[in-house]
């Protein structure tokens, strides 16, 4: 089983508390925006940072030696207090690795109350890979050699979709719709206005067949955490807390088939037979076998909605439709609020934009305040299982199921 | 003053004109390919691990998916910010014998208005960029068919 990256039930910690700094272009440091979303969680757990046993801050690649310790840099920020440290480095996951270091630290009974905090600022443009000339690193070599974007890559994703699938420009603009109708009424989201069908054909085309509007900007912005033990949390008072259930972290399968951020090549399948399953869809799976749910028991969901196109793999991938229906499903309005399962009722990366360390963490802040039924005008009423899942550069990925 | 002809990355191709070929490398215990090339390790999990030679890859394959890059890529990609940015077209390319996707850009003149999925391509070299010593070379997809 241990192989398998799943497939065994795990004890549940306790979402004491969720915050944000709000997301947006402030040009402002990382420590910042990470340090005001840490209060806002201390706040909202009702606990005091100096009874917090451990801190695990997701790094950022854009803030010097600072990013590369975020945990400590956040410590020392907040003021020293003799916590245990982490820092880790997911790319898109490293909110979500951050969250199941403070998870694995809390059930092996290191720590009692765990800070996980992220945060980013995001440079103008493009993500472009750190600076010098190294040709050992497949992100240096797929901007030298191809000058390929991140954009480009969904772009790829979005052409094969609409090629095989039948999905059209129409349906990836609709989701930016479905999308900026929520993140209009969420106070941490950037864009905060609804877009229409026109507004995103309307728009530049950055990769085709994607435009301007189907494609989540970078942003600045911070989210924080504060996870504990259930039996800190029944002591603490907190009788019915969100509970996070599921952490996946897998890494993909060899071969894997599908063309991955930064790579120039998938591997190839002619020495090993590829297993049929997706490394997104393996990421979801493990998470729901961990958590031992399955897609019919989702009030909710939260998927890295990189682009439009991208968010409608993701439908496919957490098994909310079959393969190829997922412009189907987006269609009849299911996955919109008032539909079967709802998707992204934050916004998504459509309305925020990346922040890339914070963001997993807060897929999960949202999900957490839903759970509560704390969303505002947001709110999915009932909600009582949600997941959440994203996917990042080299091999990276991630699912976090929470209930209540 | 001539400049030298250097390829962008050493040993991911070889040779000019229909000589042109993409090399990556052969595991001789379980026959898995890479590229781009794996020189010290197979990265097939099920595999004790194998010498790895040199493999030239097939010229033809059928397009898996393709883009364009509508914005100047940000450095290392080399352009002239002095000159008007001239979009072009990316296409992943499926290998049939090696069944894997390789992506490169597409020779100049070819737009996604001529491309479609599934369609033939063949790899031909080309021009990367040039600066003052150095005629920088990579490799190309071209529609099978066109000269």
């Amino acid at each position: 089983m241990a192989a398998d990256g799943g497939g065994v039930m795990t004890a549940e910690v306790a979402v004491l508390g969720a915050g944000m700094h709000p997301w947006g272009k402030w040009g402002r440091g990382f420590v910042e925006y990470g340090v005001k979303a840490a209060r806002a969680a201390l706040a909202d757990a009702g606990v005091d940072w100096r009874d917090v046993g451990s801190i695990v801050g997701a790094d950022t690649v854009r803030g010097g030696y600072p990013g590369y310790v975020a945990g400590a840099t956040f410590a020392k920020a907040l003021g020293w207090q003799g916590a245990r440290v982490a820092s880790v480095y997911a790319a898109c996951a490293s909110g979500s690795q951050a969250i199941n270091t403070a998870r694995a630290q809390i059930l092996a009974g290191l720590a009692d109350v765990v800070l996980v905090v992220g945060a980013d600022a995001a440079p103008k443009g493009f993500f472009r890979p750190a600076g010098g000339d190294r040709p050992d690193d497949p992100d240096w070599l797929r901007f030298r050699v191809l000058g390929a974007t991140n954009p480009t890559y969904f772009g790829l994703y979005a052409r094969r979709r609409m090629a095989v699938h039948g999905d059209t420009p129409e349906d990836f603009a609709q989701v930016k719709v479905k999308n900026a109708a929520m993140g209009a009424l969420n106070p941490n989201a950037r864009y905060r206005k609804r877009v229409t069908a026109q507004e995103v054909a309307a728009s530049a085309v950055v990769a085709d067949p994607l435009r301007l509007l189907d494609i989540c900007a970078t942003s600045d912005g911070g989210a924080a955490l504060v996870l504990s033990s259930m039996e800190f949390a029944r002591r603490h008072g907190a009788a019915e807390p969100v509970r996070i259930r599921a952490v996946s972290t897998v890494t993909p399968r060899y071969p894997n088939t599908v063309l991955d951020l930064p790579d120039i090549a998938t591997d190839s399948a002619v020495g090993v037979e590829p297993g049929g399953e997706t490394f997104r869809a393996s990421i979801v799976r493990a998470a729901y076998e961990e958590a031992g749910i399955g897609p019919e028991d989702l009030s909710l969901a939260e998927v890295y909605d990189l682009s439009t196109a991208l968010e409608l793999q993701w439908y496919e991938d957490l098994g909310l439709c079959g393969e190829g229906e997922a412009a189907k499903l987006l269609r009849e309005g299911m996955t919109a609020p008032g539909g079967r399962i709802p998707v992204n009722p934050s916004g998504g990366l459509a309305s925020f934009g990346e922040a890339v360390p914070a963001q997993a963490i807060a897929q999960v802040c949202e999900v957490t305040w839903q759970l509560r039924g704390q969303a505002g005008d947001r709110q999915i009423p009932g909600a009582r299982v949600a997941i959440t899942a994203n996917q990042g550069l080299f091999g990276h990925g991630s699912a976090v199921v929470a209930v209540r | 003053m001539s400049r030298t002809r250097t390829p962008v990355v050493t040993g991911w191709f070889v040779g000019e004109g229909d000589e042109f070929r993409l090399l990556g490398t052969r595991c001789s215990a379980c026959r898995s390919v890479f590229f781009p090339r794996e020189d010290t390790h197979c990265r097939n999990p099920g595999c004790a691990g194998g010498e790895l030679t040199e493999v030239p890859l097939s010229r033809r394959g059928r397009v898996w998916s393709y883009t364009d890059s509508r914005y100047r890529p940000p450095s290392p990609y080399v352009t002239d910010p002095e000159l008007p940015w001239e979009p072009y077209a990316l296409i992943a390319v499926e290998l049939e014998s090696e069944r894997i996707v390789v992506l490169g850009q597409a020779v100049p003149g070819i737009t996604v208005a001529d491309l479609t999925v599934g369609m033939e391509m063949e790899v031909v070299p080309g021009v990367l960029d040039e600066d003052t010593e150095t005629t920088w070379t990579t490799w190309r997809w071209r529609p099978t068919g066109v000269a």
